[in-house]
């Protein structure tokens, strides 16, 4: 068996490189009848804020050509919520946690990651610069060098651990976003958040979504996700971890042979609530097959 | 992993009967080769059916469970678009990957004080035969208001009727009553109705709704909600309630209406 852990900044470790895509994977407890959530790297909390939210009105969801547009909105209890009632239930899975934060303005990304390092024994926060279906805050962060150098230094300050920025795809350049977020003190960068689309019932002339425009999201964006984990990966010297529409297995890998030291699985989930544990096994069996004794190795190894 | 409830079945198609050009009812078992035995399944509760071959179509359908029959599961299936259509056309001996059981299913009460109305249309009739199935294993007499556009959409009449009495309406008048659920007489009989339960189209069970209320019914309702994971992962398939937007995968898809804002 080769090793599969890898680093994922800050100095924290997981043991393997296989994590959830936030807003996939509930709180980890919702998929405990199909997988041993031990068997994960570690699994991203959704997208959770200071104040609680109600998201967006349904429809929320359409499916697209191999994907799916989605416009939830961040709904979600709130930091306190989640730290006084959601975290003792969970802790105990044996899986590192990471939370997904957002704000409606800088001071919420902060204080949401102050009291999570304050009250709980978690090791990693994302910060979600990139929600495209919110009106304050979220993407509005990631688009700009500036919004996003100026959330990473706020959550810097408020955040001891390990600090990941979720990038937005809905930008020029990418890699320039991650340079800015690096030299505020990022630990590490998680890229691509959902493209922003658009679907319309034409029979209806409605829009399918109720804030007409939404995330996509599936193996119809993978191509542009590999690419911006390419170029991105080549830009910083902070892990990066990559996804966007990963599937299975062979799709993880193609992420790390882009230069991704971990892969965060999404969309799959709903596919497939077992898909991650078996994408962890597709893996292994991968170096196997390829004499590859740590997946470290692979970050990065394509031949060009 | 301790005591799962849900899970991930390989399932084979036993029969597949198109009975109609819009419906198909498919009856399933465990593959070969894996556990025979179902989990613990209930009226009103659903499973998401991966579509087998169909790259454009990825996300899982959420279909409510028509029966359970032992080790056999029927499913009613409507062809509404390219998913749902590839599933009307498989044959027997086809597998079909399945999640299930999945949601929180009707209420059934534990005496009955008045008349149980099951009223529904089109595949909204699937989840009322289990319920009404397992109301009559429970000593319960329930009675079914069933709609359809004309004689040739009513659906599984003959099973309905060894359950109990079934009132139909029609838009055309070819069967039953000419008019729509609510307008049958049934509903004036003036005998206490205990509770309805309703699954069908949003506009007829709005309309239930509001007649039930009016005659001082208590009434639960199955939605249909768009959905991809079924899980309450997602957040996709949110409803309005008093307790603010709920998932209709995990709190539902049945619902008091008393919970939901339809009669605000």
């Amino acid at each position: 068996m080769a090793r599969l852990s890898v680093n994922i900044g800050g100095g924290l470790t997981i043991k393997n490189p296989v994590l959830t895509a936030s807003g996939t994977f509930g709180y980890g407890e919702e998929f405990a009848d199909f997988i041993d959530l031990s068997r994960l790297g570690g699994y991203i909390i959704k997208g959770t804020t200071l104040n609680p939210r109600e998201g967006n009105p349904y429809p929320r969801m359409a499916e697209t050509p191999a994907g799916m547009l989605n416009c939830v909105g961040l709904q979600n209890k709130g930091v306190d919520y989640f730290i006084d009632h959601i975290y003792p239930r969970i802790k105990h899975y044996g899986s590192e946690l990471i939370v997904n934060v957002s704000g409606a303005c800088v001071d919420d990304y902060a204080e949401a990651a102050r009291r999570i390092a304050a009250r709980t024994d978690i090791r990693a926060i994302e910060v979600n610069i990139s929600c495209p279906n919110v009106k304050e805050g979220g993407m509005a962060f990631g688009t700009t060098c500036d919004g996003a150098a100026t959330v990473t230094r706020a959550v810097r300050d408020a955040f001891p651990g390990t600090l990941i920025v979720k990038l937005s795809p809905n930008v020029t350049d990418i890699a320039e976003i991650a340079r800015a977020v690096e030299a505020e003190g990022a630990d590490a960068v998680s890229l691509i958040n959902t493209l922003m689309g658009m679907a319309i019932d034409v029979e209806r002339r409605r829009p399918c979504l109720s804030m007409i425009t939404g995330g996509l999201s599936g193996p119809a964006v993978r191509p542009v996700a590999v690419r911006m984990v390419w170029q991105t990966a080549k830009a910083v010297k902070i892990p990066v971890i990559g996804l966007g529409g990963i599937m299975d297995g062979r799709d993880a890998i193609e992420f790390i042979l882009a230069g991704a030291s971990a892969v965060e699985i999404g969309t799959a989930n709903f596919v497939d609530p077992a898909v991650t544990v078996k994408i962890v096994e597709w893996i292994d069996n991968y170096c196997a097959r390829h004499g590859v004794d740590d997946i470290n190795d692979l970050i990065g190894a394509i031949n060009q | 992993m301790t005591n799962p409830t849900k899970r991930i079945m390989e399932m084979e198609v036993v029969t597949a009967q198109a009975f109609h050009p819009l419906y198909t009812l498919l009856t399933l078992r465990c593959a070969p080769g894996t556990d025979p035995e179902l989990p613990a399944m209930k009226p009103g509760q659903f499973v998401q059916v991966a579509i087998p071959d169909a790259p454009h179509t990825f996300l899982r359908r959420p279909i409510s469970i028509n029966y359970v029959d032992g080790n056999e599961m029927a499913l009613l299936v409507r062809r509404a678009g390219e998913g749902t259509s590839r599933l009307c056309d498989l044959r027997s001996g086809a597998r079909l990957n399945i999640v299930a059981p999945l949601g929180r299913g009707f209420t059934i009460p534990g005496q009955q004080t008045g008349r149980l109305l099951l009223a529904g249309g089109g595949v909204g009739i699937a989840p009322l035969c289990f319920l009404g199935r397992a109301m009559k294993a429970a000593g319960l007499t329930p009675e079914f208001v069933i709609g359809a556009r004309s004689d040739a959409d009513l659906l599984e009449l003959d099973m309905l009727r060894e359950i109990g009495e079934v009132h139909v309406t029609t838009d055309d008048g070819s069967a039953g009553e000419h008019g729509v659920v609510t307008c049958h007489s049934t509903w004036q009989l003036g005998a206490t109705i205990q509770r309805v339960y309703c699954c069908g189209p949003a506009p007829m069970m709005k309309a239930v709704a509001r007649l039930s209320d009016s005659l001082g019914a208590d009434c639960e309702v199955s939605l249909e909600n768009m959905m991809a994971c079924g899980l309450g992962a997602c957040l996709c398939c949110v409803e309005k309630t008093v307790r603010g937007n709920v998932c209709v995968c995990t709190e539902g898809p049945v619902f008091n209406i008393k919970e939901l804002t339809w009669l605000d």
